[in-house]
């Protein structure tokens, strides 16, 4: 985590890392250290936002597949209250989701995080979707309400090298935004 | 051009969530419009629109800024179901909202008749385009705006303006339906939900995407296929009047409707000002807190420089639109009919 | 005219006949057929309308001498001032009764004895008895209301002394627009149409990218392919209260489907049987009930289950 919190502040200065800085996230890590970042995350969540899951009432037991395209991992979420889970799989493992959203890291969070808007992405095919439409256009209507950075509050969950880890995520996404 | 800059109009604008009506608020929107979570209105889609308590807090924060909160109950209730919106018009009355949109003419007169000091505004889904029809809601439901279809040029709207007793909202910005509102059963032919009744158009749960391994992208809406795009072209919404059909005349498919566009009336606002429009309408319920962000600033900052004199750009806009294409619609001449 | 027994009503001509098609085709209604109610006049685009002008003294006189009741049918989508001008001279006509398409139709006949066309939103009770108190005494429900919104607005009527008109066989308007997408597809626009719509006596099909058969085109309006088929349902809908049935006309077999409902009507076929003969003489074209049986509207249920109140 240092090692990377040194080359996020290289690459803060120097956009020529941002390259670099891709191919260190689409190493593969270990899914099981994610996964505590990610369970943590989601339970929080949960907490934080009841109104979230109240819009995704009807489809608290659908699952989800999130397809990172460049990264080396896909997510899978359960948006059930009272049990949710965001877990992190290895990529093509076969598994069956009710609903699949497909695109890159920074499309997804810039989402996420009501940066971006989901119809353009989906207008521009950065962003792709398959099977349950309806779970999908809940679950974007449901995130959208979130004031606020849905990313930024899972980053403070881990102190200071997490919202700096952020702060350069959200850098690329607006470049990214500006360059389509 | 000569603008009367004591007639200064209202920036109308969509929110789909509470959050989504703060930022359309914080980023300049006269007047928001919304609804609640049931077919009371046209855009009843999943996880979207407000619960009675988020309402009264939106509207507080609104108020708190000095702006307006609409509520839109512009579905058409069926025989049986009327308490529905009968409540639903009890309710935006309670919470204090400035105004509603309606359509039908029974929630008209139930408002009017409940509510005399409630302003009724004519969505643009009672569909009434001719000075006749709306001086007929004027008259009998005490109308006080009418929301244009979105089929008058500029100049049919003028005249309009100088021979009815109430005030014009026009769509300037955002999809772009083609079949004149609150006449349409597409959606209901096609998958068994009602535009009208239950306040959807091409529902999500009868859309499908289908992408074959050159990348194609194929959109159904139930057994229906509506479109196909190559890799390198950009969908739109998989709405029927945006769909590409065959007849038998022609050799290819073609867009028999319209293409995948988005209305965008930038270049006209200094005339449609001018025209004596009195509200300005951003089309989106269901588009993000990022959309309403970029869109309301943008036109909030076009009309307040056409009304000082100066020119509007907003090509930056085009990539929030469908199909990334734009269009003047019917308003800048016949020839779109 | 004993609306206990239900009547037979013939909508207005949807497509751009000739006019002199159009007359022949009257005057065999007039002279055979068994229907009660005729509806003339044009809904769908006012340049067609100047056509039919030379035509309907006679056309009129033949139905009424043959005991038809003659109603005409107001523009569904009224914008230009020539537009508006021919709908106010259509409601203040005194000799015809005046069936409203549109909101502007129904401004100019207030306090008149009237009608209400299928192409003004009457989906509920309230808006019926707002019509009913306005002057309206015959209404045409929207063909997308499900059986139980018919049978509700049935027991409303009633209260209200209004007789509920229902379309039963024919293709179905489904969307109305300001732009002709019969002109679009020759590359032209509603101003220079060529009136090409006339290519397409029964509408012009739409199929989609995969070869279904989807939507017809009818100038400004969007109609469904297949053909209504309530036929079946009418003994059903009389028990709802609805007293009159509509054939939507078309340029083919239009005397034997009015022939099949007549004797669907006075109880000497079967529902089935009824189906039998329409689809017969549809061919490939399907019939569809979706709508009625609050399923997706192109669809065909059979209908076994009784009805729910």
């Amino acid at each position: 985590m240092n090692m990377l919190s040194i080359r996020a502040q290289r690459f803060r200065k120097n956009p020529a890392h941002k390259a670099e800085f891709l191919g260190l996230l689409a190493r593969p890590i270990p899914l099981p250290l994610i996964n505590y970042v990610l369970d943590r995350t989601i339970v929080k969540i949960t907490k934080k936002y009841p109104t979230l899951f109240n819009r995704l009432s009807g489809h608290h037991h659908k699952t989800f597949l999130i397809e990172i395209t460049n990264l080396s991992f896909d997510l899978i979420l359960c948006p059930n209250p009272a049990s949710p889970h965001l877990l992190a799989i290895r990529k093509k493992t076969g598994f069956h989701a009710d609903a699949t959203i497909s695109g890159s890291f920074l499309a997804l969070i810039g989402m996420v995080d009501g940066r971006l808007d989901g119809d353009a992405l989906f207008f521009t095919r950065d962003l792709q979707i398959s099977g349950d439409t309806e779970a999908i256009v809940c679950l974007r209507n449901a995130l959208d309400d979130v004031e606020g950075s849905v990313a930024s509050e899972a980053a403070s969950y881990f102190g200071p090298i997490g919202m700096l880890f952020l702060t350069i995520l959200i850098k690329m996404a607006n470049e990214h935004q500006y360059s389509t | 051009m000569n603008i009367n800059t004591q007639h200064k109009p209202e920036l109308v604008c969509p929110a789909g969530t509470p959050a989504s009506l703060r930022t359309a608020v914080d980023s300049g929107a006269d007047t928001v419009y919304c609804g609640f979570q049931n077919a009371t209105n046209a855009r009843n889609f999943p996880g979207l629109n407000f619960t009675p308590a988020e309402l009264e807090e939106s509207i507080a924060y609104a108020h708190a800024h000095k702006a307006q909160v609409l509520v839109a109950l512009n579905t058409f209730p069926p025989a049986g179901q009327f308490p529905l919106w009968a409540n639903a018009v009890d309710l935006a009355y309670n919470l204090g909202a400035d105004a509603i949109i309606v359509a039908d003419i029974g929630v008209a007169l139930y408002a009017k008749n409940k509510h005399s000091d409630l302003r009724l505004h004519l969505s643009v889904q009672a569909g009434a385009p001719s000075i006749e029809a709306i001086k007929f809601y004027c008259e009998e439901f005490d109308v006080k705006r009418v929301v244009l279809p979105r089929i008058l040029t500029i100049t049919e709207i003028k005249s309009l303006k100088q021979e009815i007793p109430c005030e014009i909202e026009c769509f300037i910005f955002g999809n772009h339906g083609l079949m004149a509102e609150g006449r349409c059963s597409l959606t209901n032919y096609a998958t068994g939900l009602s535009t009208n009744m239950d306040g959807i158009c091409s529902p999500a749960n009868f859309v499908s995407y289908q992408v074959d391994a050159n990348r194609n992208l194929r959109t159904e809406l139930n057994r229906f296929t509506i479109d196909s795009f190559s890799c390198s072209q950009n969908p739109g919404y998989p709405t029927i009047c945006k769909g590409r059909y065959t007849v038998a005349h022609r050799d290819d498919p073609y867009y028999a409707f319209e293409e995948p566009l988005s209305l965008n009336l930038a270049s006209l606002l200094p005339e449609l000002i001018a025209a004596g429009v009195d509200a300005f309408k951003i089309e989106g319920r269901q588009r993000s807190k990022a959309y309403i962000q970029s869109v309301v600033s943008s036109w909030r900052k076009a009309i307040d420089s056409v009304l000082e004199g100066g020119s509007v750009n907003m090509d930056h806009l085009l990539s929030l639109t469908e199909g990334h294409k734009q269009t003047l619609g019917a308003y800048e001449t016949k020839r779109w009919r | 005219m004993d609306t206990a027994q239900g009547n037979l009503t013939l909508g207005p001509i949807l497509f751009h006949w000739s006019a002199e098609t159009k007359r022949d085709f009257y005057l065999k209604i007039a002279d055979e057929s068994p229907i009660n109610t005729v509806y003339l006049g044009e809904v769908v685009c006012s340049k067609r309308s100047p056509f039919m002008m030379p035509y309907y003294a006679e056309v009129t006189d033949r139905l009424t001498r043959a005991g038809k009741k003659v109603v005409f049918s107001s523009l569904a989508e009224i914008m230009t001032p020539r537009e508006r001008k021919m709908t106010e001279a259509l409601c203040h006509d005194e000799k015809y009764e005046v069936e409203a398409n549109d909101t502007s139709a129904i401004y100019h006949l207030r306090k008149k004895p009237h009608r209400i066309g299928q192409y003004c939103n009457v989906y509920n009770e309230e808006t019926l008895r707002y019509l009913a108190l306005n002057g309206a005494h015959h209404v045409v429900l929207p063909a997308e209301l499900p059986r139980n919104t018919i049978y509700i607005m049935g027991k409303a009527a009633k209260t209200l002394d209004v007789s509920l008109e229902v379309q039963v066989s024919g293709r179905v308007g489904l969307a109305l627009s300001a732009r002709c997408y019969h002109a679009r597809s020759y590359g032209r626009v509603k101003d220079n149409c060529q009136y090409v719509c006339e290519h397409d006596p029964d509408g012009m099909p739409l199929k989609t990218l995969t070869d279904q058969s989807f939507l017809c085109i009818n100038g400004i309006q969007t109609m469904s392919y297949g053909y209504l088929n309530l036929l079946p349902q009418i003994p059903e809908l009389m028990e709802m209260g609805i007293t009159n049935f509509r054939i939507s006309p078309h340029s083919l077999h239009t005397d034997t489907i009015i022939e099949t409902a007549h004797s669907i009507l006075h109880g000497r076929i079967t529902g089935e049987q009824a189906t039998l003969i329409i689809q017969s003489l549809l061919g490939d074209v399907p019939c569809f009930n979706g709508f009625y049986s609050h399923a997706a509207g192109y669809e065909w249920r059979n209908h076994t289950h009784a009805l729910s109140r």
